[in-house]
């Protein structure tokens, strides 16, 4: 034995027990303080108070000047039927004041660290820098699903406080129960999560691109205006169908009987590509990347 | 290189055409404080990215505990704590909740024990008291302390240190040092990087010294002293007189507080010898001394003086 092997062996006197574990965890703790951290922000619920604030403006607006025939889709219904106000808050949602709000978290994922310089601690830990990457993400997904809720049962709750609610008179005409409404309502707001997770995608590809996050917020919020301006120009009907955005309002399939899953699956399929491609993307770019924050 | 705790050998990087930091073989003793010393812009902080993983070297090779690095980050990393170009914490979590969240990433820290060590790791630091505000109203030096601790939740194979005494009062620079001592005394190497050599070189074993990128000094405190010969310092009033008679024995005076200094080579004639030549040209002279160099002089002298950052 060498006697710099001997150095190396020199015990080692330590002050507490159980400091280091054996083996890898499975790693869980870093999702959990990810979505606590996120929900313990004064942000976050800045944000579901806007998303909130849609439902009860359109209610409250409806109830004061007796509802009009113009306007997005449910808009009529809602003095007849209150749960309406919360279909109808989804449709107005959808393309701007959710996206926004995505582009903020996700945006934020990355380039927040980033810009706090607690990137380079948690790539230090080792959180390991897939495994950070899926964190995030998964804590995007998670606040997807959040605010998506937040604009429904806000609706909801304020549908029932200000109008009559009852039985629900789909599409298609057929009637269906309260309960079987508000299975519905889950189910489109399930739809509505799923096409945010592509945006989601581009916003953390676009986060690992910039120590700046307020950059990665704007960009991914104008890139899904564009999409949707986009997806307005006939000369671009080749074009429609790969944008993230096209299939969002398909959720009024879903309030037809039977329900018809094609648009859900279209819509699925077409964010699993996004998915696969700027999740790619991500990955590629911040696995090599030079932290430098 | 079981014997080292960090061994590269011609670690490099590059931004753009660039060198920053330009083969460097570093070779830091395990169980050794090591001093990484350097004017700011030497290539400290860029050398020490490079250690962690952070930043990848443009050439070279680096071990880390025995590991080459970063290929086996994974594992090397849960056992080296860190302070890497200051603190960094979420502003709006306490300091407790900023440390429970950096444990989270370390896969090896046990999640029974995090709330424990958190506290241990704040109460090491003097931070107990205000472990439940908000980072956002902490202090220059509290968020130092809090960086500190972040670099002590789990048991530490190796520590690194980028600048840790910076905002720290004299009293935090001290508790620093001692702190410094007591890691060392467990076991843990130490590899501390300043820019300020007075501040650290008390409690260091060993230390490298950076210029431009580069490696010009590295060994024992002892290795790093020999380097420059012992120096002749004469207090008097007669400077110009005193230098012009050192300049008969070879001695390259220069004016310093009170008189003139020189370099004593070891060739030069002994030093009562000079004294009495001093004296008998009429120096009038008020002091002599021979001293051996201090650290701080071999820092000057090869890491060059003034404020200019170099590129």
């Amino acid at each position: 034995m060498s006697s710099s092997e001997l150095t190396a062996a020199a015990p080692v006197k330590r002050t507490s027990v159980a400091a280091r574990r054996e083996r890898p965890s499975g790693g869980w703790a870093l999702l959990g303080s990810e979505i606590s951290v996120m929900f313990r922000r004064w942000r976050t619920y800045a944000m579901f108070g806007a998303l909130a604030a849609v439902p009860i403006l359109i209610a409250v607006a409806v109830r004061i000047t007796g509802g009009s025939s113009r306007g997005p889709a449910f808009l009529s219904d809602i003095s007849s039927n209150g749960l309406f106000v919360a279909f109808t808050a989804l449709v107005v949602c959808v393309p701007l004041f959710l996206p926004l709000t995505i582009g903020v978290v996700a945006g934020d994922t990355i380039a927040g660290e980033a810009s706090h310089g607690t990137l380079r601690y948690l790539v230090i830990a080792p959180a390991g820098r897939l495994r950070l990457l899926a964190v995030k993400y998964a804590g995007c997904a998670v606040f997807c699903v959040a605010a998506a809720l937040v604009v429904a049962v806000a609706g909801a709750l304020i549908g029932m406080l200000l109008f009559p609610i009852g039985p629900v008179t789909l599409l298609s005409g057929v009637q269906v129960s309260l309960g079987e409404a508000y299975l519905r309502m889950l189910l489109i707001a399930l739809y509505i999560v799923v096409s945010l997770l592509g945006l989601c995608t581009i916003g953390l590809f676009l986060s690992t691109l910039t120590d700046v996050p307020v950059g990665a917020m704007a960009a991914t919020a104008v890139l899904a205006v564009i999409a949707q301006v986009l997806d307005q120009l006939p000369q671009l009907d080749a074009l429609h169908p790969w944008l993230f955005s096209h299939y969002w309002l398909g959720f009024g399939d879903f309030l037809r009987d039977p329900i018809s899953w094609d648009s859900f699956g279209q819509n699925a399929l077409l964010q699993l590509g996004y998915i696969a491609v700027f999740g790619a993307l991500a990955i590629g770019r911040f696995t090599t990347k030079d932290i430098l924050s | 290189m079981t014997d080292a705790a960090i061994a590269t050998s011609g670690l490099t990087k590059r931004f753009r055409s660039r060198a920053v930091v330009d083969g460097l073989d570093l070779h830091v003793p395990r169980g050794s404080v090591f001093g990484f010393l350097g004017p700011n812009g030497s290539g400290k902080t860029t050398t020490i990215r490079m250690l962690l993983g952070l930043i990848s070297p443009s050439a070279g090779a680096i071990s880390v505990l025995g590991e080459e690095m970063p290929a086996r980050g994974a594992s090397v990393l849960p056992r080296v704590g860190a302070l890497v170009e200051g603190p960094a914490f979420a502003p709006y979590l306490s300091g407790t909740a900023n440390l429970i969240r950096r444990d989270t990433a370390d896969r090896y820290a046990p999640g029974a024990t995090r709330r424990a060590r958190v506290e241990a790791a704040l109460d090491r630091v003097g931070l107990s008291h205000a472990a439940g505000k908000h980072v956002r109203a902490y202090s220059l030096g509290m968020k130092q302390r809090l960086g500190i601790a972040g670099a002590l939740l789990t048991d530490r194979d190796l520590l690194v240190l980028d600048e840790p005494t910076n905002g720290l009062d004299p009293q935090g620079t001290r508790e620093v040092r001692t702190l410094v001592r007591s890691l060392a005394d467990e076991g843990t190497t130490v590899f501390v990087s300043s820019h300020l050599l007075a501040e650290i070189e008390q409690v260091c074993t060993h230390a490298a010294i950076m210029r431009a990128g580069r490696l010009v000094a590295q060994g024992s405190l002892d290795d790093l002293r020999r380097g420059s010969g012992p120096r002749v310092a004469v207090e008097t009033p007669d400077a110009s007189l005193a230098a012009s008679v050192l300049a008969r024995f070879g001695l390259d005076a220069e004016a310093a507080a009170g008189g003139v200094e020189a370099a004593l080579p070891e060739d030069a004639p002994p030093a009562e010898q000079l004294a009495a030549a001093l004296v008998g040209e009429g120096v009038r002279l008020r002091g002599f001394a021979v001293r051996a160099s201090s650290l701080e002089e071999r820092f000057v002298e090869l890491t060059g003086e003034g404020f200019d950052v170099e590129q």
